[in-house]
């Protein structure tokens, strides 16, 4: 029986405001949940492989394409400034900075709002109006381990490692831009990029990685599991999934640079 | 009319249902629901849309809290167990949803098995397929094991999502709306069907229709729901031969289409 979706049978304040602190008070249920069943046996090893595969396989050519141009592009718009002070050869360490405190979490982390957070809402949400997820509960098996837990565990795991492949990549791109005009060794290139890295640098992208990731999955199910109103509530589900998740991802970039800029 | 003489026993009740109350905001859908299934008998829950047929199913089988009254399942208060013990009530309860509520993602075979090796951790392959060969089998769909939900008819979904539940083995089975959506042949199969799993396993059930021939074919007991409480209860011809107008509209109206 699902405590997750309560709702009260008279208004406490006014409908809408009492909806938001419920949905509130729901939400936390929801993770509360999720924290109890993740450490919960038996762990369901092969639907989360499953997932793992499904969201970061099937990711990967978006994001090599995106991470590829915002690179290029990134380089090919800051050359002419930098070229002003005639200082292109700092173009390597302010790409890789660009690229790895902000640009790689923050892209890899947007395009899997889109793909992965729509399509764990879909899905979850098709499941729940046809009646999927109470035929699992009714067969004894706990949906929500089986469906959630695993996707929000999946998801948390494989974007920090977009986001690393997305960092890699994006400096490959500014590596050809500087390569065509400069006529810079890969090694040279590299060796500039990294200077000016720390691993506080790489330590915080995880970071974020980790945060958005989980974020995305949970908005995600959430949304996916509370769909109703049929066919129009998977699409609601899938379009909110995106929508909410992006809003916290830029919430939490703002939150996590600001306690990283205090270590700094 | 059920022809087949099913092994009921009176004296041992399976499911008891005492005083239910159910509503959703200002709907009252269930009010003071009583009702009573012996061991191996087919109960029919008849009643036009929107009464609380399929609240009454999801309430026993822990999918809906009732908000007042006494649900014993096989010994056991539903509203009052634990997470664990409602699942190992359920592994004893088989639920056969309005629109079958196949897994899309998975076969035939796959939807078969799924429960079965979620609730049996160390089964065997070779006995999990024995398992699904064997109630494929017995829903006459053996070709289907490699098919995709999307690849059968509305008989042939029924069927398996039936079948689906068979592999557990269940002592009560739950159908909702078993012939909703299907032509009187497949009906006709489903009721058989029906019967056949009450015979074979001999299981007890609940089955909510508003399908005269479904409940006439399968029904032991026939149970009455009008204005969120049953109106009458006993055999079909008990639960039709009255003067009640609403209980006779809802008969001719069933025998005009």
């Amino acid at each position: 029986m699902d405590s997750t979706n309560w709702q009260p049978e008279k208004p406490v304040i006014s409908k809408k405001i009492d909806q938001f602190f419920i949905t509130i008070y729901q939400v936390f249920l929801f993770i509360r949940k999720f924290f109890r069943e993740v450490f919960r046996m038996p762990f369901e090893r092969g639907e989360f492989i499953r997932q793992c595969y499904q969201i970061g396989y099937r990711s990967l050519a978006l994001i090599t394409l995106t991470g590829f141009i915002t690179g290029l592009v990134f380089t090919k718009q800051s050359r002419p400034s930098l070229a002003e002070f005639g200082a292109t050869s700092w173009l390597p360490s302010l790409v890789s900075i660009a690229i790895i405190r902000a640009l790689a979490p923050l892209v890899t982390a947007l395009i899997c709002a889109g793909k992965v957070g729509s399509s764990i809402g879909a899905e979850l949400g098709s499941m729940r109006v046809t009646e999927q997820i109470d035929a699992m509960e009714v067969s004894a098996i706990n949906p929500f381990k089986f469906l959630v837990v695993t996707r929000v565990l999946a998801t948390t795991v494989v974007v920090p490692m977009l986001m690393a492949y997305t960092g890699f990549i994006g400096m490959l791109g500014s590596f050809l831009d500087v390569h065509l005009n400069e006529a810079t060794s890969i090694q040279t290139f590299f060796q500039a990029a990294f200077e000016k890295i720390s691993f506080l640098d790489f330590g915080a992208s995880m970071l974020k990685a980790i945060v958005y990731g989980f974020t995305i999955a949970m908005v995600g199910c959430y949304q996916g599991w509370n769909a109703n109103q049929g066919t129009q509530g998977v699409g609601k589900a899938a379009n909110v999934a995106v929508v909410v998740s992006m809003f916290f991802i830029f919430i939490e970039e703002i939150i996590i640079v600001q306690v990283i800029n205090f270590f700094r | 009319m059920k022809t087949a003489k099913p092994n009921i026993n009176y004296d041992e009740i399976v499911i008891d249902i005492k005083g239910l109350y159910k509503s959703f905001g200002s709907n009252h859908v269930l009010q003071g629901v009583d009702l009573q299934v012996h061991q191996g008998e087919n109960v029919v829950v008849l009643g036009r849309s929107g009464t609380g047929k399929s609240v009454l199913i999801k309430i026993i089988s822990g999918l809906l809290y009732p908000d007042q009254g006494k649900v014993n399942v096989l010994g056991q208060e539903v509203p009052d167990l634990d997470e664990y013990a409602l699942r190992d009530l359920r592994r004893q309860i088989g639920f056969s949803f309005q629109n079958s509520a196949l897994y899309d993602s998975m076969t035939v075979g796959e939807n078969l098995a799924f429960p079965l090796k979620r609730n049996t951790r160390h089964l065997s392959s070779s006995k999990l397929r024995k398992s699904v060969e064997a109630v494929l089998e017995a829903v006459g769909l053996s070709q289907t094991l490699h098919q995709l939900p999307s690849e059968l008819s509305g008989g042939q979904r029924k069927r398996i999502g039936i079948a689906r539940t068979l592999i557990m083995q269940p002592k009560i089975m739950l159908y909702d709306e078993p012939t909703a959506g299907l032509d009187p042949i497949t009906s006709t199969d489903i009721n058989n069907l029906i019967n056949e799993v009450q015979q074979r396993y001999s299981t007890s059930a609940i089955i909510i229709t508003h399908d005269l021939t479904c409940a006439k074919t399968t029904g032991d007991k026939i149970a009455m729901l009008l204005n969120g409480n049953f109106v009458k209860q006993g055999s079909f011809q008990d639960v039709f031969n009255t003067e009640d107008p609403v209980i006779h509209s809802f008969y001719d109206y069933n025998f005009i289409q």
